[in-house]
């Protein structure tokens, strides 16, 4: 039996919240963009710009964040022994949920993370996003009385679980290669942006050491926003929630000395006002983590420690992101893409679809 | 005669989902549960623990954990 681990108490998961809350908002300052210092979502879809998933000159750039958060996540994982490598629970069903949780994220402009962070930067969209997001995890509770699973995980080989860290390493290793030019807007394989969100970032370093600090402590006290939205509606368990609302109330508190505070619904930092879609965008990508059982950086964090499943929602995520550029489903600050609402529609379908249909029972 | 919960492979939140309906409808005063996280390891003892129940120390088995909780 090993140590009590802290950082799964209360005040443990509260902490990992005000962490977050008070980096992202410093990352912000360093150079990432406005209210998006931290966004899973927004940062995967840089990277599939990056690499040519999908061709939005604005928004490329591979973000070294998502890479710590994986490493982090492995490197806590080893040193407490809570590597644990295991695959087989529904993959492709992980996938597509994976793929819709993102393009009803790229609806709204933000996964929930960033729905915290825009709250906290005086976004009053974000309080019409993180209902949606309060809806979709509602739906998928319902699913979840009803027997809602995708089945048992089967233990794998430990490199099995090594995928995703490597692939992050691969990434890490053709950035330093291949850094941005000046002026260029390709440097060897990778695109990189010359305007718009994705040309602006914190240092390399910066951002890759605050990614492995964050995956490191959410690794350790399970952060994650959609169980802490879930867990209440569910259980009347608010343990995760008050992390989550710790890194509103810190990150907020942080915007303040820094003087990135602007109350307001207009004009917000990569963001729109079409309120009915900002709901409808967070609702879908809600109800999507709700039935993969994590929020985007809950998924970075548990492929870190070596769920193979895991890994595959998130690579549907950036296989998703490509998708919603390319075919016009993402919005952008003048409003939702030109299919973004049948998108919205049929994400919704498929995603009630899975919850009606997989309901096996464990035996 | 002591129930048995196996929830080794099942993500977030089916061991606490199963734990609870075992704590609830359950016969036994006696629950075993099995899981394969350290996560579902806290999440199960937490949730038990907010039922009112007493948990004892997880122990090691296999590649995961048996946890003894007993109904007050």
């Amino acid at each position: 039996m090993k140590g009590k681990n802290i950082f799964a108490t209360r005040w443990g998961v509260i902490g990992v919240g005000a962490f977050i809350g008070v980096l992202a908002p410093l990352l912000q300052k360093l150079g990432n963009p406005g209210n998006m210092g931290i966004c899973v979502a927004c940062f995967e879809r840089d990277i599939a710009g990056a690499v040519g998933l999908h061709r939005a000159a604005v928004v490329q750039y591979i973000r070294p964040e998502i890479i710590g958060f994986v490493l982090g996540a492995l490197i806590a994982a080893y040193i407490f022994k809570e590597y644990r490598p295991r695959v087989g629970s529904a993959p492709i069903v992980r996938f597509v949920l994976g793929v819709f949780a993102m393009i009803g994220a790229l609806v709204f402009l933000g996964c929930p993370w960033r729905a915290a962070l825009r709250l906290a930067g005086g976004d009053g969209n974000a309080i019409l996003g993180l209902m949606g997001l309060t809806f979709g995890i509602w739906i998928g509770t319902l699913f979840l009385k009803k027997g809602y699973n995708l089945g048992r995980t089967q233990p794998t080989h430990a490199a099995a679980g090594w995928m995703l860290p490597l692939i992050m390493v691969g990434f890490l290793v053709l950035m330093l290669i291949f850094p941005q030019a000046e002026g260029q807007d390709k440097s060897g394989v990778f695109f990189y942006s010359l305007k718009g969100p994705g040309a602006m970032h914190a240092p390399l370093l910066l951002s890759l050491i605050a990614g492995l600090g964050i995956g490191f402590l959410a690794q350790r006290s399970r952060f994650c926003t959609m169980g802490a939205i879930r867990d209440t509606v569910l259980f009347g368990q608010t343990h995760l929630l008050s992390g989550f609302i710790s890194l509103v109330v810190f990150a907020f508190l942080a915007n303040l000395v820094l003087g990135q505070f602007n109350a307001g619904f207009a004009g917000q930092p990569v963001a729109h006002t079409q309120h009915v879609w900002n709901f409808a965008g967070m609702a879908l990508a809600g109800l999507a983590f709700a039935l993969a059982g994590g929020c985007p950086g809950r998924q970075l964090f548990l492929a870190g420690e070596g769920d193979g499943d895991s890994a595959v929602f998130v690579m549907g995520m950036i296989v998703g992101a490509g998708f919603a550029h390319n075919f016009g489903l993402a919005s952008s600050p003048k409003g939702v893409g030109p299919y973004g609402v049948a998108a919205v529609v049929i994400g919704m379908l498929v995603c009630l679809f899975i919850g009606f249909t997989m309901r096996k029972k464990i035996a | 005669m002591a129930e048995t919960v196996d929830a080794r492979g099942l993500s977030c939140p089916q061991p606490v989902i199963m734990t609870l309906d075992a704590i609830k409808n359950g016969q036994d005063r006696e629950i075993i549960v099995l899981v394969d996280t350290d996560t579902s390891k806290e999440n199960v003892a937490r949730a038990a623990e907010s039922q009112g129940c007493r948990v004892n120390e997880a122990i090691l088995e296999g590649e995961g954990y048996r946890i003894n909780i007993t109904k007050e």
